[in-house]
């Protein structure tokens, strides 16, 4: 029992990472349908530049602002430099242009920064904390608050703000978003810094568990982009519980099958979500127009 | 003489005259690699530009075919030549067992699918130790081709370039084939496809093969000519360097997978002048070319060509 607790924290640790990085997919996706592979970058400069800055001897909630604010600027500028050019191509094309992104960004970087592995020290210390003997880093529950907390403010701003139903509103049908007046171009520009946070910020929140480098963001992308597919692309809803899925599955395969699989299982289980249900879990069905 | 053979011709003239411009053995090495990339690339077209079936796992039956030439010898005791034709039915068999439910799905589902079988090869291959060797990769034994034994880039460079013009005619062919002619127009529309006549399923479950096929002797020759694999011929950033070359090259020509292979192999060796700045300045270039370069190099220069005349 202790043992499936332990599994399951780290599990939803883990998952809750997936779930802000499948969330910042989904983000981009509704206001532009951009896959955008250059999405776990978000999370590998929230990480790097947060360590960096606190090395300089900046403290580290400003180091985590200042971390913030370089990986919006970067999403800013990756749409304004490299999507905004480029619209009206395929969908081929756009994910060929965001991984052209990622493999710049992961150079600059390592450039920058450098190849080494690095760590934050815990926000509240590195003693695990025994809860039914199981024990869990205090660093988990900050992810899983600053998950939950990121999860509350985008449903409320997308529910009950003008602006976030001017988000919606775009997602459903950009013409018509338009046509009454949304400034879709704005809207765009809004998301991609949304999701830049939002994946500056899970970086910023893993890094004292799980270490960062210059190149942990491929892994993490492909892992949100699997999340947000589980969920059913498009929605924010299912990014979430495609996100805590996975990471459950990843944790509960790695302790009970096998930890060399632990990723086999996830993509195992996708596979399977997807043959059955063929537009994930919360995906509407599409009809094709002739 | 119609475009098919003229391409035919250009790609066999490329491959004869440039040896001439080598100035050592080296530029063989490389441009061997390039030919061979460039096969497995064109598999991957027949797919993607072809049939308009997205694939972010090709690598993973490039890998099985690199491994089919070290695992037949080592378990089977076949010789190594026969592991290629083992390793290409191999990889069409798996293609044709995991094809029809994967590729119902459509777009970005579709990506994620092959994206998470290719992943599943590359971890079946670091994983399994005690079979493949694991993350050190294992070696592969020389061929030997009626007692000739192929060595060094030279020999490499002639096999892998004749490998690539059969395959490149191939790809032509299957274009031009009725068969191809409903690839075509299942890409431009499954339900239009569908109510004239065209058993959509079959068809693309036919291309997936094909690129299996493609990628698996692609990768048997690959693994030959370097005479050792490692498990990261089939790794995702693998599959998704074929997708950029025939997305680069332009993704309705057949050439333009073989262009697009040279830039992606040539460009790294190019810029390990730049070491420090290669990964900055390749992510950078890729951009570029998409942004400015929508169509791919082939079809955007043909029309720069056609369009200088008038």
């Amino acid at each position: 029992m202790p043992e499936l607790l332990q599994f399951l924290v780290s599990g939803l640790t883990i998952g809750a990472v997936y779930a802000l990085v499948a969330l910042g997919f989904t983000l981009i996706h509704n206001a532009s349908d951009v896959v955008n592979f250059a999405q776990g970058e978000f999370v590998m400069l929230g990480g790097m530049v947060t360590v960096f800055a606190t090395a300089a001897g900046i403290p580290l909630p400003l180091a985590a602002l200042l971390a913030i604010a370089v990986a919006v600027l970067v999403g800013l500028a990756l749409h304004r430099l490299a999507i905004e050019p480029a619209r009206g191509a395929s969908a081929v094309t756009l994910i060929i242009i965001t991984i052209g992104a990622s493999i710049f960004l992961r150079g600059v970087a390592q450039i920058v920064f450098d190849k080494r592995f690095h760590q934050l020290p815990g926000f509240s210390g590195n003693d695990p904390i025994m809860v039914l003997g199981a024990a869990i880093l205090p660093q988990s529950f900050w992810v899983l608050g600053g998950a939950l907390i990121v999860f509350c403010g985008l449903f409320l701003f997308l529910e009950r703000t003008l602006m976030g139903k001017a988000v919606l509103a775009t997602a459903a049908n950009r013409l018509a978003a338009r046509l009454v007046g949304v400034d879709t171009s704005f809207v765009l520009a809004l998301s991609f810094g949304l999701s830049a946070a939002i994946g500056a910020l899970a970086g910023i929140l893993i890094t004292p568990i799980t270490l960062t480098s210059f190149d942990v963001g491929t892994l993490l992308a492909l892992k949100g982009f699997a999340a947000a597919m589980l969920g059913g692309m498009g929605s924010p809803l299912g990014a979430v519980v495609g996100g805590l899925v996975l990471g459950l599955l990843e944790a509960l395969g790695a302790g009970y099958v096998s930890s060399a699989y632990k990723d086999a299982v996830a993509f195992l289980v996708i596979l399977a979500v997807l043959f059955s249900m063929p537009q994930g879990l919360f995906g509407h069905r599409s009809v094709e127009r002739v | 003489m119609n475009a098919r053979w003229a391409t035919l011709l250009i790609l066999a003239a490329v491959i004869a005259v440039i040896p001439w411009f080598f100035p050592s053995g080296y530029y063989f090495r490389v441009a061997a690699l390039v030919w061979v990339t460039a096969l497995g690339a064109v598999g991957l077209q027949v797919l993607m530009g072809q049939a308009g079936q997205v694939s972010l796992g090709h690598a993973g039956f490039v890998g099985i075919g690199a491994y089919a030439m070290a695992l037949g010898p080592k378990y089977l005791g076949l010789p190594v030549l026969a592991c290629l034709p083992l390793g290409a039915v191999l990889a069409g068999l798996i293609a044709f067992l995991v094809g029809r439910p994967i590729l119902r799905l459509k777009g970005h589902y579709l990506a994620v699918a092959t994206l998470g079988f290719g992943i599943l090869v590359a971890l079946v291959l670091v994983s399994e130790i005690a079979i493949t060797g694991g993350p050190d990769g294992i070696r592969i034994p020389r061929p030997e081709i009626f007692g000739w034994r192929p060595r060094g880039g030279e020999a490499w460079y002639w096999i892998n370039g004749a490998a690539l013009l059969i395959g490149v005619w191939l790809a032509l062919n299957i274009q031009h084939s009725p068969s191809g002619r409903a690839l075509a127009a299942l890409h431009d529309s499954e339900v239009a496809a569908r109510t004239i006549g065209i058993d959509v399923a079959r068809h693309k479950l036919r291309a997936f093969v094909i690129a299996a096929v493609y990628g698996a002797v692609a990768g048997g020759l690959m693994a030959m000519m370097n005479g050792f694999v490692t498990p990261d011929a089939a790794g995702f950033l693998q599959s998704v360097e074929y997708v950029t070359m025939v997305v680069i090259g332009g993704l309705a020509s057949v050439p333009g997978a073989v262009v697009g292979a040279a830039a992606l192999v040539l460009l790294p060796q190019a810029l390990t002048v730049f070491h420090e700045y290669e990964h900055a300045v390749l992510g950078l270039l890729i951009m570029l070319f998409m942004i400015f370069l929508r169509v791919g190099i082939v079809p955007g220069l043909a029309t720069l060509l056609r369009r200088r005349p008038a």
